[in-house]
């Protein structure tokens, strides 16, 4: 059987959450998949206070905001709502499979939303492959989700916020955490964050590297090297840190599988951590009827996750017909508050990178009207 | 260099620190905030309107030193824990410092806690003179510490646990 939908959304983050309730709230009725078994994406496990504007809830711990997202998509009767559901490919014929509950369901959408989020980045090293090595959202999940104490001493590889903040987190969890290591010479997270753990004593090491891990059946420690200012490894500088867990947290890379697959044309933009679908001023990719909002279209934040999500929620329910004259006002408006948020020097990084992207847009002989 | 360390430099300090008459009339806002980043609820937080991020979001926080009373409700609403409250008037040795805490477990006001400088290095022990906690979703509490005048400016966080029941020795 084929389930028809107005609009399909991939993902229930934040920007998919946002897109539903924007494109009902024109009127649209809305199916969302979720391939956890709850929504929320990477809101359910950030205890921490999130930055950003007001208008997004900054200040509010990240789980919060999660659990306001989900109940107004909850109370919505023009929104359903299906966890379990991992959306597996998107075809010609407009044929939508998914893997609900083990079963195999095939959906038919009119406009389909991608925010299939992020996943995260590994490095390569010798003994990268022993028990005690864990990527930073893993560890936040076992901590904050499940409510296990990861570890004894823990070495953090990464200082951007996500090292920074999951840092800070494993203290709060009475983790000891041996430092935090960064091959860049700057941090990159935000520095207020830097200096909430260096008050609590991490000390935070730019310019280092991983050189190995070691341990027998498990991790007992890791070499760790300085770097000189052209990244290489400074001979002679190799320190050893005991730890029984490396918690890597070197970035997020767009979860992109669906638009590849979907025939996306996409672009290799670094300043959007990957490759990313080409997208025009309203989120649609080249594949009419479908768009990307959130992480999946450039690693960013939540906060711009549910503008891009709202954006893209009005763009589709109103391409369906619904309200129109509101649909572009609202529209509008969400591409102003985005702006806002990109303005300053953090949201310069994203700006160049948007541009390139529209740039590759272009010379693909696409139609994107900047 | 804070870009390298995480620790504010004194210039750094020297630029967010009120002015010494401002200080001699009593409690003041502190906000050690240095970057610009896309943050604001500090300017929400405040009643008196004292904390201003303007033109846009970017800009870090300008505390109006005149308008702010030193009530400290600004602090457990900074999601960078990076807003002090300094009393240089509270007795005539000791000032009293308010600071953002969201450790457990959270000391009570009358015991004494291991005061921090901004490297996590340990000044002493210093008696907890009030504790308020930021509510059922905000979860962080705002921890008054009298600390000797001189460590005014250096006391910027305590240590979780450990905290000594009864009087500071000496
Ligand atoms: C440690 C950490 C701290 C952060 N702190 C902040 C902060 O302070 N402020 C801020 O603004 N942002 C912060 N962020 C960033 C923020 O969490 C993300 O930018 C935001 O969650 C992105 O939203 P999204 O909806 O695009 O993706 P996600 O939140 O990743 O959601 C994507 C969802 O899609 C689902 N999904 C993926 N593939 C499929 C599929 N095939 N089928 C069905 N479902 C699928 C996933 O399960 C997931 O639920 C932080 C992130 C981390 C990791
Ligand atoms: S201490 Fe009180 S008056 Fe001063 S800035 Fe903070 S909230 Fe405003
Ligand atoms: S809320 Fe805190 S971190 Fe955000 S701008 Fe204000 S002082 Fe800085």
């Amino acid at each position: 059987m084929i389930k028809d939908t107005e609009i399909l959304v991939i993902g229930a983050g934040p920007a998919g959450l946002a897109a539903a309730s924007a494109a009902a709230f024109l009127g649209a009725s809305v199916l969302i998949c979720e391939r956890d078994d709850a929504p929320g994406g990477q809101l359910v496990k950030q205890t921490h206070k999130f930055f950003g504007s007001e208008k997004q809830y900054a200040g509010d711990r990240g789980i919060y905001i999660g659990r306001r997202l989900t109940g107004a998509v909850r109370e919505n009767p023009q929104i359903e709502l299906m966890t379990n559901a991992t959306v597996l490919g998107i075809y010609d014929d407009g044929i939508v499979t998914v893997l609900h509950d083990n079963r195999h369901l095939k959906i038919r959408p009119q406009k389909t939303i991608v925010a299939t989020g992020a996943a995260e980045k590994f490095l390569a090293f010798p003994g990268n492959d022993l028990p005690g090595i864990y990527g930073a959202g893993a560890v936040q999940t076992l901590m904050n989700v499940a409510g296990v104490r990861p570890a004894e001493r823990v070495l953090m590889v990464g200082a951007g916020n996500i090292g920074l903040i999951v840092t800070y987190q494993l203290l709060q969890a009475g983790v000891q955490v041996a430092g935090v290591i960064e091959a860049a010479p700057k941090i990159g997270g935000y520095l207020v964050h830097a200096s909430k753990i260096r008050r609590a004593g991490v000390p935070i090491l730019t310019r280092h590297t991983v050189c190995e891990a070691f341990g027998t059946d498990q991790l007992e420690g890791v070499r760790i090297c300085r770097l000189d200012d052209q990244g290489q490894k400074i001979p002679g500088s190799e320190e050893t840190v005991a730890c029984d867990t490396l918690c890597l947290a070197v970035g997020l890379t767009p979860l992109t599988e669906l638009c590849w697959q979907a025939g996306c044309e996409m672009a290799w933009i670094r300043e959007l951590s990957g490759h990313v679908p080409i997208v025009d001023e309203n989120l649609e990719t080249s594949v009419p009827g479908l768009y990307a909002a959130g992480d999946v279209s450039g690693i960013e934040e939540a906060s711009s996750a549910m503008v891009e999500g709202r954006l893209a929620g009005l763009a589709a329910a109103g391409s369906l017909g619904y309200r129109p004259e509101q649909a572009k006002e609202e529209i509008l408006a969400a591409r102003a508050e985005l702006a806002e948020l990109r303005s300053g020097p953090t949201g310069g990084k994203i700006m160049a990178g948007l541009a390139r992207m529209r740039e590759a847009g272009k010379t693909k002989g696409g139609v994107f009207v900047c | 260099m804070l870009i390298e360390t995480g620790i504010p430099t004194a210039e750094d300090l020297q630029s967010v620190t009120p002015p010494a008459g401002r200080l001699a009339r009593g409690a003041v806002a502190i906000a050690e905030c240095f970057q610009k980043i896309p943050c604001n609820p500090c300017t929400r937080a405040c009643p008196r309107h004292a904390i201003r991020i303007e033109p846009d979001i970017n800009e870090t926080p300008q505390i109006d030193y005149e308008a702010c009373t030193g009530c400290g409700a600004c602090i457990a609403r900074c999601p960078g824990l990076a807003i002090f409250v300094v009393d240089m008037t509270y007795s005539d040795s000791e000032a009293l410092v308010m600071l953002a805490f969201e450790f457990l477990p959270v000391p009570e006001a009358g015991q004494l806690a291991c005061g921090l400088d901004r490297e996590g290095k340990e000044l002493g022990w210093f008696p907890v003179v009030r504790v308020v906690s930021g509510g059922k979703e905000n979860k962080t509490y705002t921890v008054s510490l009298a600390v000797p005048r001189e460590l005014a400016m250096e006391v910027r966080n305590i240590r979780a646990g450990g905290y000594q029941n009864g009087k500071q020795n000496g």
